[in-house]
């Protein structure tokens, strides 16, 4: 029999430490719904959606009550919108609403691929859909959208990155009634993976098969609690080595429920993204094991070295426990979805300079950060500019989810409640980028992509 | 096919009978058992053969962790899997 120590690890980890399985993320292709007629092309779309899609709500039931182990969220990702706009024109907006009923009455609870990838430059279809995102997150609840704007191959588009600043600025604008919630629903990407299944940023990119099953495992409070235990005067070679000791063991949930998820359903399996991924829970916080090894607050001198090893810890630890990974892997420091982030951002020891350096070290960038409401559009931009540079240099996945708090001033406070949290108002500087942004054109690819 | 079964609460006459019994109803073969008593408190662990079971895993499961309530016990029941994959490379 399993030795008794290990199956009340196992128990301890769930009830105690918040450990689940964060998203089974079923990736659907488009492609075969692209009509030139765009009511047409939208009830393709719904139908093979809901065909797809329609046991993977019961399915995430069942393996949670079989292994006792939470699967917060089921999801959908979808082919970039974009290029069905582009085949059929029309109005995106439709395929918003399409989108959000077929999530509807399947029950999932988010679905991304209100996409576009104009890393390059812009194709038919994009612009129209950029334009219409705004639009599409105010009329939708479980719609997200996202946008990659550079990748190191071809470097940033910075007439996107303008126009970008705009969108988002509108996106919070169309839905200040309700804490601005369509920024928190759009994201923009540098070097976005295809198999990504955390939302705001999922889409089932075009090298991806028909119909796929990935997972996102969570687990920041296992890290924690197991940190907690250790003595202050343990070497970080040693916590390096615990660390990936506990990624191994979540990934393994992982894998084993993606593998059957994806047998259930008679799909193949794509892959576990190994992300600790915290919630605005208490105790499932990645600052606070940060703070665990040794930091007074997350956000002082020594932050960055600390998030550098969690970051490759977890992945050393998971890369041996599943068969294949992918996504954006690693640990996430999403502002207001993690209590220890909003703390250290309310006291101001967090600041979105420090937040930008953080995250040439971890997974994705600077994501659920409110910004006073009367930053420019500019601005905004130029965020994205700097987050793109460094995924585009250092070959990585960055992203800016920015929440422009329209009518709110620094130090105010949005509450999007659930697994989004709360977010502190953090001030930007002041001054202006604007004509940097006004520019335009392309930021050519570093020397870095020419490893041919 | 096994599960295991976790057993928690307070110390009270017969709570392996009563556990044993509502496997055995449903076919449940009891396979091994650890458990103990610390001060007042009891925890048990028993691996479970379900493969032979007469209704679905998810009632089996349900009905222990109503008969839990009862007796005021915090039961769960597991696939064996999820510590297998766990705890084994």
């Amino acid at each position: 029999m399993l030795n008794t120590s290990d199956i009340l690890e196992t128990i301890q980890m769930i009830q105690q430490e918040n450990l689940d399985v964060r998203t089974i993320t079923m990736g659907i292709s488009l492609f075969d719904c692209m009509d030139s007629d765009i009511d047409r092309s939208c009830q393709k779309v719904y139908d093979k959606i809901t065909r797809s899609a329609g046991r993977l709500v019961e399915v995430g039931r069942m393996l949670e009550g079989k292994y006792g182990v939470p699967i917060i969220n089921k999801r959908i990702s979808v082919t970039p919108i974009a290029m069905l706009v582009g085949a059929s024109g029309g109005d995106p907006v439709k395929y918003a609403l399409t989108l959000e009923k077929a999530a509807v009455a399947l029950g999932v609870d988010l679905i991304g691929g209100f996409s576009a990838l104009v890393h390059k430059g812009f194709s038919a279809g994009d612009r129209e859909l950029i334009e219409a995102i705004p639009e599409a997150l105010a009329q939708t609840t479980r719609l997200c959208s996202s946008v990659n704007v550079g990748s190191t191959k071809s470097g940033i588009n910075m007439d996107a990155v303008k126009l970008l600043g705009h969108t988002v600025r509108r996106a919070a604008e169309l839905t200040q009634d309700n804490n601005c919630v369509g920024a928190t629903k759009l994201v923009i990407f540098c070097n976005a993976p295809e198999d990504n299944p955390f939302m705001a940023g999922a889409f089932h990119g075009p090298g991806e098969p028909d119909c796929v099953i990935h997972v996102g495992v969570s687990g920041p409070g296992v890290v924690r609690a197991v940190l907690q235990k250790t003595p202050d005067d343990c070497d970080l070679t040693a916590v390096a080595e615990l660390i990936k000791r506990t990624a191994f063991k979540i990934t393994r949930i992982g894998q084993l429920v993606g593998t059957e998820a994806a047998a259930m359903l008679g799909v193949p399996f794509g892959i576990v993204d190994l992300s600790l991924a915290p919630t605005p829970a208490v105790g499932d916080s990645v600052a606070h094991i940060l703070e665990e090894m040794g930091l007074g607050r997350c956000g002082t001198h020594g932050t960055t070295a600390a998030l550098a090893l969690l970051n490759d810890a977890v992945k050393k630890g998971g890369v041996m426990a599943s068969s294949s990974v992918g996504g954006l892997s690693g640990a996430f420091i999403p502002v207001s979805e993690d209590a220890g982030m909003i703390e250290a951002a309310r006291c101001g020891t967090l600041t979105l300079d420090k937040l930008e350096a953080m995250t040439a070290v971890c997974s994705v960038g600077l994501d659920m950060i409110a910004v006073p409401g009367d930053t420019p559009a500019s601005t905004i931009s130029a965020i994205i500019a700097d987050e793109a540079a460094i995924g585009m240099v250092n070959s990585k996945t960055t992203a800016v989810r920015v929440i422009p708090a329209i009518g709110q001033p620094e130090g105010a406070e949005l509450e999007f409640g659930g697994l989004f949290g709360s977010a502190p108002v953090m001030p930007v500087h002041k001054e202006s980028a604007e004509v940097f942004i006004a520019r335009g054109g392309r930021i050519p690819a570093p020397l870095q992509s020419l490893k041919n | 096919m096994k599960a295991i079964l976790t057993v928690l609460g307070r110390d009270t006459v017969g709570i392996l009978a009563k556990v044993s019994t509502e496997c055995a109803a449903v076919q449940g073969n009891i396979i091994e058992v650890t458990q103990s008593v610390l001060q007042e408190m009891f925890a048990m662990i028993m691996l479970v053969d379900i493969t032979n079971l007469t209704c679905s895993l998810p009632e089996f499961q349900q009905r222990l962790v109503e008969m839990g309530q009862r007796e005021q016990l915090v039961i769960h029941v597991m696939h064996e899997d999820i510590f297998n994959s766990m705890h084994r490379i």
